[in-house]
């Protein structure tokens, strides 16, 4: 049964219920009784709510309530919370502002909730909500990060004076500058990280039901971690009790990130389920997702790279400032600060770095983990820094990459991580050989002669995945800690549940997770069943996100599974009247070594539940738990290259080809990470060419459907060319380093490299539409 | 309030729906064919995707009164029984899915797709064609060598018939 373990590309067993559609997502869901939530938000990005009144909305047909901010307040609901306290180099704790899940007194952004109506039908509680009449009075607004920080810029919170909710550095100051000062040459670049919009297929929803009997709830919900969504709820909302809370994410279709977070919405529902002691369910539309998803990136950088007169980088200096929209979202304060700056060494040796961050709230939506989260935004940052100076030193940009990599391992950055393994030369190798770099300048000159203009951009990202090893991340003021659980239960017969903290939403877990089993008892996956996303099933975990569920989550499996083999053995041994260190176990069998003795793994599982006949003192049942907790970050790394071809007279860039050669440790199931990679590249390449959200002066976003915000459609995109390279992670049992988020990681840089070299302009910034590219082209 | 007469995966229906229900409304809510998704609220994702008189439509453009009389195939009427569609099948082989949100649109699409071009698909017609169905996940590289790979079983499967 090797071919369906661990190495082999099988196809996922999760397919057939998607593909039948018989998935079942939270919409999907009816209970008895149920009633439907409609929002009213507001209008304005920045407002005082003079007046709300309901009269007129609470006779309307079929409504059950209207709740207003005010009710929520004076219920004493918990505000949002952000889980990652930041300390800013003059010493203080970050700025946080209040975030009411409805707001009383104030709108900051939007879009943001102000009442919700609850009716018998879906078009019952819209129309209603169109009754609600509020009475704002317009406030002055800062609708992007140079408006908050500018002189007498409109203040959000009266917690973060000048709107900065700190101002956070790491690395050496002196050093760095000293490095600078002694430079032989220094390269600079100004850079925009554009706001992307996550934009997961399935619109977030929440269905919240309240059984007044036994004063419990349950929460359905689209969550990529829905244990921490109890947690929060219970631990901070003062809406239910941890015990009393049941939250289901059943099929949840893609988050990026999106999902992790607890939004108002779904705290909304819980309270007002009891509000009106009725099951409500609250679908987002796509303008909802657009306004109130946290939404990903916008930075402001200014970068500088130091070299000695080798070329060698002797240093980097970085000033960014982040928008973290109107509220600190959930996880919002560590992607710009620990999940970023802590990447500024890409993979090159860099002895000196200083880097400065200083977060700010503007009057837009929440911004938090997207894809990647700080990380796409270091890479682009480093890559683009790079590619620039080998323009500058009149260098082959895959040799200046080349000559700074990181060879020896472990290494240890001056910005926390410590790289444990890596062969950076042998994937840029690979992706040069893939793409026929040598041939590149032949094929410019052809372009050329033809009235193209042709392009080749490389990336040499590297990542921290596998998040977290709890006790680092604590003493970096995370909130919780980032292990991941697991148990293993071999039912009576012989088959076999795995329940895991981890959650997939389009990840293939139920196929992965079941393959470690399966290869490690010769059995087939059939046999094994994935049990996840439900906390009255499983133990507490802590959910899927930064590229962690095979890294963190299959570890725990592993822990719980070589726990579970122990105690079989031990069976199978007394059964077979042998020694236990003479059992191995082959083809779902338990065998005595040398002979021809075995017993089946459903016999052994019998054994362990009847009980009749157990060594002396064993506990009846073959069930084991684990944690586990990583002991370092895990460290993908690779490199990508693109060629394009751009139409002067457009400006339009096409793909001519792009490749992409990963190291990302054990492949579980090569076909689905080439899956995650394609997935992850398009969604860079998205950012790179055709993403972007656009605020106005007043705060209207102006990119709110998918009409106006570009998303990657199929003829945007090649095909890709993909390759793989492999050093083992020595910090966890399987080897494996994580592939979820590599693509969004690596790909805009490689993209914008080849543009800017393509054009001859070094000055272009993402999303680089064909306007853009023209302007950069023509002037 | 009107009622509507119509055949949904070759089973007559009559419902009674407000003369503002959209197809898909109908279908998910009425009906409870969940298979059929919502992805937007301006026709463009193509979550929403199903066959109406064998052509692919997007379920959200249509009112359910305009539905009436038709013969509308969803993604839980393709497969013969446990049989799948050679277009599911192909979708499953190829991983040209992941979270599956966008996937029942996409097969809807793709079987219109290749019903209309028949044996003459290439990627570039493929990537075009699938102009209107977004998909978040896969990059679209899986789904266009699905649907390649489909044509090919769909044109052995018609020659078999």
């Amino acid at each position: 049964m090797g071919v369906e373990g661990i190495g082999a590309s099988v196809v996922r067993k999760e397919d057939r219920r998607f593909i039948t559609g018989r998935g079942r997502y939270v919409d999907d869901i009816k209970l008895v009784g149920l009633t439907h939530a409609h929002f009213v938000r507001s209008p304005h990005a920045h407002a005082k709510i003079k007046s709300i009144d309901i009269a007129a909305a609470e006779k309307m047909p079929g409504v059950v309530g209207v709740l207003t901010g005010q009710q929520i307040v004076d219920d004493k609901v918990g505000n949002l919370i952000c889980g990652w306290a930041i300390t800013s180099k003059d010493g203080t704790g970050m700025k946080m502002g209040a975030w009411p899940a409805m707001a009383p007194e104030i709108v900051r952004f939007a879009g943001q909730a102000v009442a919700v109506v609850i009716a018998e039908t879906k078009n019952q509680a819209r129309d209603a909500a169109e009754a609600v009449v509020v009475n704002y009075e317009e406030l002055p607004v800062a609708s992007d990060i140079r408006a908050a920080i500018k002189e007498g810029a409109p203040q959000l919170h009266p917690e973060a004076p000048g709107n900065v909710i700190y101002d956070w550095t790491i690395g050496e100051e002196a050093a760095t500058d000293a490095a600078f000062k002694a430079a032989a040459n220094v390269v600079s670049l100004d850079i925009t990280n554009n706001r992307l919009v996550p934009n997961a297929m399935e619109p977030r929803a929440a269905i919240a039901e309240y059984n007044d009997a036994e004063e419990h709830f349950t929460l359905y919900t689209t969550s990529q971690n829905p244990h921490v969504a109890r947690l929060v709820l219970s631990a901070f909302y003062n809406i239910a009790q941890e015990h009393k809370l049941r939250v289901v994410a059943p099929d949840v279709g893609g988050g990026f990130g999106s999902k992790i977070f607890i939004y108002p919405e779904e705290m909304v529902a819980l309270w007002a389920s009891k509000k009106v002691n009725r099951p409500v369910k609250w679908t987002g539309d796509r303008s909802e997702a657009f306004l109130t998803d946290a939404h990903g990136r916008d930075h402001l950088t200014k970068a500088e790279m130091a070299f000695d007169k080798d070329n060698k980088i002797t240093g980097l200096r970085v000033k960014t400032y982040a928008n973290l929209g109107a509220y600190m979202s959930l996880f919002s304060s560590s992607v710009p600060t620990y999940l970023y700056a802590t990447l500024l060494s890409g993979q090159y040796n860099i002895p000196n770095i200083f880097a400065e961050v200083i977060s700010v709230y503007t009057n837009t939506t929440p911004v938090d983990a997207y894809r990647g989260a700080g990380r796409p935004e270091a890479s682009f940052v480093v890559e683009r820094l790079m590619e620039t100076a080998a323009r500058q030193l009149k260098v082959d940009p895959a040799e200046l990459r080349r000559k700074n990599f990181i060879t020896t391992f472990p290494h240890q950055t001056p910005v926390i991580m410590a790289y444990d393994v890596g062969d950076f030369g042998a994937s840029l190798d690979s992706a040069m050989k893939a793409i026929d770099y040598a041939g590149f300048p032949a094929r410019k000159a052809k372009a050329k002669t033809e009235g193209k203009l042709r392009g080749i951009g490389i990336s040499c990202y590297i990542e921290a995945c596998g998040i977290a090893p709890s006790k680092a991340v604590g003493s970096l003021g995370a909130g919780v800690g980032l292990w991941e659980s697991a148990e293993v239960r071999v039912n009576p017969v012989g088959t076999i549940e795995i329940l895991t903290g981890s959650h997939s939403h389009g990840q293939g877990h139920e196929t992965t997770f079941a393959q470690l089993v399966a290869g490690r008892l010769g059995i087939p996956i059939s046999q094994v069943s994935i049990v996840h996303g439900d906390t009255d099933k499983v133990q507490f975990g802590m959910g899927t996100y930064g590229s962690r569920s095979a890294a963190v989550g299959m570890s725990a499996i592993f822990k719980a599974m070589e726990k579970v083999e122990a105690k079989a053995k031990k069976i199978a041994a007394h059964q077979l009247e042998a020694s236990e260190a003479d059992i191995v176990i082959e083809n779902g069998e338990f065998k005595v070594t040398g002979t021809d003795k075995s017993i089946a793994l459903p016999m052994v599982a019998l054994a362990a539940y009847t009980a009749h006949n157990l060594p002396d003192g064993m506990e009846p049942g073959l069930k084991e738990g684990a944690f586990y907790d990583p002991t370092n970050f895990t460290f993908p790394a690779g490199a990508y290259i693109c060629e394009i071809e751009v139409d002067s007279g457009t400006g339009k860039t096409s793909f001519v080809n792009f490749v992409a050669a990963d190291d990302f440790g054990t492949l579980i199931n090569p076909m689905i990470v080439e899956g995650q990679v394609h997935g992850g590249l398009a969604q860079g390449i998205g950012q790179a060419l055709l993403e972007g959200a656009v605020y106005d002066g007043t705060g209207q976003l102006m990119t709110a459907s998918f009409m106006d915000y570009t998303m990657p459609r199929a003829d945007d995109l090649p095909s890709f060319k993909l390759s793989h390279t492999t050093t083992l992670c020595p910090g966890n049992p399987l080897g494996v380093k994580g592939c979820g988020e590599a693509g969004a990681i690596g790909a805009s840089a490689a993209v914008i490299n080849a543009i800017t070299d393509a054009i001859g302009n070094n000055k272009l910034e993402m999303p680089a539409t064909p306007d853009r590219v023209w302007h950069a082209i023509h002037g | 309030m009107s009622t509507i007469k119509l055949t949904v995966n070759g089973k007559a229906v009559s419902v009674e729906v407000e003369d503002r229900t959209l197809l898909v409304h109908l279908l998910r809510e009425t009906l409870n064919l969940t298979g059929t998704h919502v992805g937007c609220d301006t026709s463009q994702c193509g979550a929403c995707v199903v066959h109406i008189d064998g052509q692919a439509v997007k379920s959200c453009t249509v009112l359910a009164g305009q539905a009436a009389g038709a013969n509308v195939t969803t993604i839980e009427g393709i497969s013969k029984g446990d049989e799948l569609h050679p277009m599911q099948a192909a979708f499953r082989d190829n991983h040209g899915l992941q979270c599956g949100y966008c996937t029942p649109g996409m097969i809807m699409s793709s079987i219109d797709i290749v019903n209309r071009h028949g044996g003459k698909l290439d990627e570039e017609t493929v990537r075009h064609e699938l102009e209107g169905n977004i998909c978040r996940c896969t990059g679209y590289h899986n789904i266009v060598k699905s649907v390649l790979d489909a044509a090919g079983r769909m044109k052995v499967a018609q020659a078999a018939e």
